[in-house]
């Protein structure tokens, strides 16, 4: 399988270069940083889901002690976020119970949290909408004058003027009239779970001019508070600082209202102030999971050809939207990768909701689409008696097969055909001998049924958007990397720092990476869609290749022989085949110079990544507990940069609202209240050590062509074959088609007939 | 030392990572409030910032440290009922002369048993506390010991690894 293995640090574990302070304690997250004369902001919330606020008096909240600026609606600055542009900093009109009513600034967060109490508010109520369906009828409360009918436009200015928003191509009439087997239905993935990481969000935000403003937060891509930001905030040269970030999972891209809250207090106070959000914060007023659901037909043949799909998309994206329609676009375009069909016909709608707003979490749309889409899929092959490994390993995306991405181009894939990473993970799961057909358990132990399921995801994200970096070459023989790249839990920091390493034939604690600042590196889109391999690696590698066709440059005279004939080792440039008479960098570049070289990678959406996921699980059909006994995922990467790294990416599938949300995670919203009934720890569900399915990850490394080490990401994506997989398998088990996400003991009871709900 | 607990006092002691500390009660700068929480002044007060605090709600075992040898969430804990107790926080394992790391963290860093880290100082603080009373401990041990800590990297692959690691030098 392996062409080239000769690496020195490519493919080996190695120590992640933060590891000692991690370990430690020294790690420096939002949390603990202290600048000098730092406030610290406090945010007042809606106890209703929908109303006008009639009056606010915050007079004493003012004269409360330590307070140093309260604002309203009433003298907030003109800010506007979201797609497109709607959310205000606070506004007159709350639009979800947590909607934020008024920012606190005082010395200590407890005098703010005090003054919190102090302010007034006299609301009008309005009636609400939680449901997508409702929520687009004509009498429906309006939660925006711009949009009416609750419904969003689709655009998205930075993909361009055809964004993808639907997908008709063919004629799905004729397909379905050549389809064996049909199923119509409707989907629904709407548990809006939380990505939950740990940390919860923070920024802290300061003025240095009227116009010049510097943000450090908990993200895992500092630009984004800088070039997303700067249009919404009148253009102020925004300094963006990443501090290691206590996971991010995509919600912490970007925290667009603590970053306006934070500069909006530090602006009226002229001092630092710090806006971290609590843990029943980060649930009721964070990032949470699109909503989606899927009305619509699928049509195969009885080979597993899809000749037709055809449906409404409907898209809960709550309050507002962050980038709804960037995950419906990319949503659309993985689906056409998971499914070869020539008839499409699928719609879409963005809805808007009186509930806490959806944003950006790995699975970006894709996820959502296909575990609302799937449990309709499964009807056909479930009519046609198909083997769902076939069925799936027929219609995943080949090499020369073509695709509509984000940007609504149509693409072709050069990536690779990845059956053979498809059948490797069959086979570690032992596929063949556990599929026993559709609806049926692959073992039945008393009132316990064991069943199996498969699902798959791929993204040409990888590729997606800009990265730009330097490499300096310094006189001592150490590298320093500028690439604006955070630390959310990847490991790509060092990862970067084994390509360059390789690349200029370095020991890897030589090669270093600037801090994650918008001020000292180049532009970087972040760490998204699994792009840090390709996209961010290369450009490293190409700016180490510059810097060292430089330095060979340089060391013409010295060495009396030509650029291309020479080479460099440990900090020594010779004559090729001849290291034992090299000369030192610094004799090269020089005490007092440095070398540098740039490189640029520019979008490419024409390598789709991969990913199958294997789940076994057990429902006890007396008690309607679902456990996940295993999981296998198979994918193809290449060649793997750094295997702990890859490992924890794959494991990641369990967290983050991945797999679990098939099983127990959800957001519960009243719909008496608009209230959510779980914003904390202990009832939002998660899974511990002591419920640890088997876990095994199939990893092919078949080189591929994106850079100098054949190399492709697959860290976003492994989450998002996980729910539909364990719809299939729990379905297996229990011998029932299920319905619903998470397949929670009741849903499964009702299902088997044993409580009514 | 003797029991404090039924006197009024304006102080308190405590022994964080062998370092003695009194502090008055109160709520100016460098005293202790009554309502603070041990989490609170190691963070703020000690500037012991290791001891992370990712719920405060007491239920994701981040902020966990050893209370005389015992692991505890200090977000659940108000400082003013450690009067007199040993305390040991991330920033006590490695050994203070020769520096070295304590095992565990050594082998979370030979493992990457961490991916964001933010739970890590919790876990290997736990996971201390377990090797202490049991330096043999089985998987299930370590699954149990460690169920109450929220990863949602999903690294406890990786950490029932690393621990496992140590366990297997010590019976060679």
């Amino acid at each position: 399988m392996k062409i080239t293995k000769d690496y020195r640090f490519i493919g080996k574990a190695t120590p992640r270069k933060d590891a000692a302070e991690i370990v430690t304690g020294k790690a420096t997250y939002i949390e603990d940083v202290e600048l000098p004369r730092m406030l610290h902001g406090k945010v007042l919330r809606s106890p209703y889901p929908h109303g006008l606020i009639k009056k606010i008096d915050t007079s004493r909240a003012e004269n409360s002690r330590g307070v140093r600026a309260v604002l309203t609606y009433k003298n907030v600055p003109e800010w506007k976020t979201g797609t497109p542009r709607h959310v205000r900093v606070l506004d007159k009109k709350v639009k979800f119970v947590g909607d934020a009513v008024a920012l606190v600034a005082a010395e200590t967060e407890e005098m703010a949290m005090d003054a919190l109490a102090h302010i007034e508010v006299e609301y009008e109520q309005l009636p609400a909408v939680y449901d997508v369906e409702q929520a687009i009828k004509s009498d429906a409360p309006q939660l925006y004058d711009e949009f009416p009918g609750n419904l969003m436009p689709l655009d998205v200015p930075v993909f361009g003027p055809r964004t993808l928003s639907s997908i008709v191509l063919g004629d799905v009439e004729k397909g379905f009239g050549a389809s064996d087997f049909i199923a119509e239905g409707t989907g629904s993935y709407e548990n809006i779970a939380n990505p939950l990481p740990l940390e919860p969000p923070g920024v802290i935000a300061e003025w240095s001019g009227p116009n010049s403003l510097t943000v450090w937060s908990a993200t895992q891509s500092a630009s984004w508070h800088r070039f997303i930001m700067l249009s919404k905030m009148g253009f102020p040269d925004i300094r963006t600082i990443s501090t290691q970030c206590g996971g991010s999972f995509g919600s912490k891209n970007y925290s667009a209202q603590p970053m306006f809250y934070a500069a909006a207090l530090a602006k009226s106070t002229d001092r630092p102030v710090k806006v971290c959000f609590s843990k029943e914060e980060h649930f009721g007023a964070f990032v949470l999971r699109l909503g989606s659901r899927f009305r619509g037909k699928v049509g195969i043949k009885k080979d597993g050809t899809v000749m037709a799909v055809q449906g409404e998309w409907l898209v809960d994206t709550g309050a507002f939207s962050d980038m709804a329609q960037a995950q419906i676009a990319v949503g659309l375009g993985e689906l056409q990768l998971m499914l070869k069909c020539a008839n499409w016909d699928i719609n879409t709608k963005l809805v808007c909701t009186n509930r806490n707003a959806s944003g950006v979490v790995r699975g970006f749309g894709g996820q959502e689409l296909e575990s609302a889409l799937i449990p309709i899929l499964m009807q056909t092959l479930e009519q046609g008696n198909i083997d769902p490994v076939e069925f799936f390993k027929k219609n995943y995306v080949k090499p020369g097969q073509g695709y509509y991405w984000r940007d609504g181009n149509h693409w072709v894939s050069k990536s690779k055909d990845y059956t053979e990473a498809f059948e490797r993970g069959a086979q570690t799961f032992g596929w063949a001998e556990k599929w026993k057909g559709w609806l049926k358990p692959s073992a039945v132990n008393n009132s316990k049924r064991v069943g199996v399921g498969v699902g798959v995801h791929g993204n040409a994200d990888v590729g997606e958007d800009v990265s730009e970096a330097y490499v300096r070459l310094n006189p001592d023989a150490t590298v320093t990397i500028h690439a604006c790249v955070a630390e959310s839990g990847m490991g790509q920091r060092s990862s970067l720092c084994k390509m360059v390493a390789e690349t200029l034939k370095l020991p890897l604690e030589r090669v270093n990476i600037t801090p994650p600042d918008s001020l000292i590196n180049p532009f970087d889109f972040g760490l998204v869609g699994s792009r840090g391999t390709y996209a961010v690696g290369s450009a490293v590698i190409s700016a180490a290749e510059d810097a060292k066709e430089k330095l060979f440059k340089m060391a013409e005279d010295v060495l009396e022989a030509a650029p291309d004939d020479l080479d460099s080792e440990d900090g020594m440039v010779f004559v090729k085949g001849s290291p034992d008479k090299g000369v030192p960098w610094r004799s090269v570049i020089g005490l007092m110079h440095t070398c540098t070289g740039f490189g640029r990678f520019e979008p490419d959406y024409s390598v789709p990544n991969f990913i199958a996921m294997f789940v076994e699980v057990e429902v006890d059909v007396e008690t309607g507990k679902l456990d996940l006994l295993r999981v296998v995922t198979a994918t193809d990467v290449g060649q793997i940069i750094d295997p702990p790294s890859l490992a924890g990416q794959l494991h990641g599938s369990i967290g983050s609202a991945g797999i679990d949300t098939a099983i127990f995670e959800e957001s519960v919203l009243d719909g008496n209240s608009g209230h959510m009934l779980n914003l904390n720890m202990m009832d939002y569900k998660w899974r511990s050590f002591a419920e640890l399915p088997r876990f095994d990850n199939t990893i092919l490394e078949t080189p591929i062509q994106t850079h100098r080490y054949k190399a492709i990401g697959v860290g976003e994506v492994s989450t998002s074959p996980g729910p539909s997989a364990v719809f299939m398998a729990a379905s297996n088990a229990v011998g029932k088609r299920l319905e619903g996400y998470p397949l929670t003991p009741d849903k499964i009871l009702e299902a088997l007939g044993k409580i009514n709900l | 030392m003797a029991d404090r607990t039924d006197q009024r006092r304006d102080s308190i002691v405590l022994i964080v990572n062998d370092v003695t500390h009194e502090f008055g009660i109160g709520d100016h700068r460098y005293q202790v409030a009554a309502c603070d929480t041990l989490a609170k002044t190691l963070r703020e007060t000690l500037g012991l910032s290791g001891t992370k605090v990712g719920c405060n709600q007491g239920a994701c075992g981040s902020c966990t440290v050893l209370l005389d040898g015992i692991p505890i969430l200090s977000c659940m804990t108000l400082t003013v009922e450690c009067d007199g107790k040993q305390i040991t926080t991330i920033e006590g394992l490695q050994n203070k002369e020769t520096g070295k790391l304590d095992e565990i963290q050594q082998a979370f860093i030979d493992h990457s048993a961490f991916q964001c880290g933010f739970c890590t100082p919790g876990i290997i603080m736990a996971s201390r506390a377990l090797l202490n009373k049991n330096p043999s401990p089985t998987e299930t041990d370590i699954k149990d010991a460690l169920s109450g800590h929220f990863c949602r990297c999903i690294s406890h692959y990786q950490v029932v690894e690393a621990l496992q690691t140590i366990t297997e030098k010590k019976k060679k």
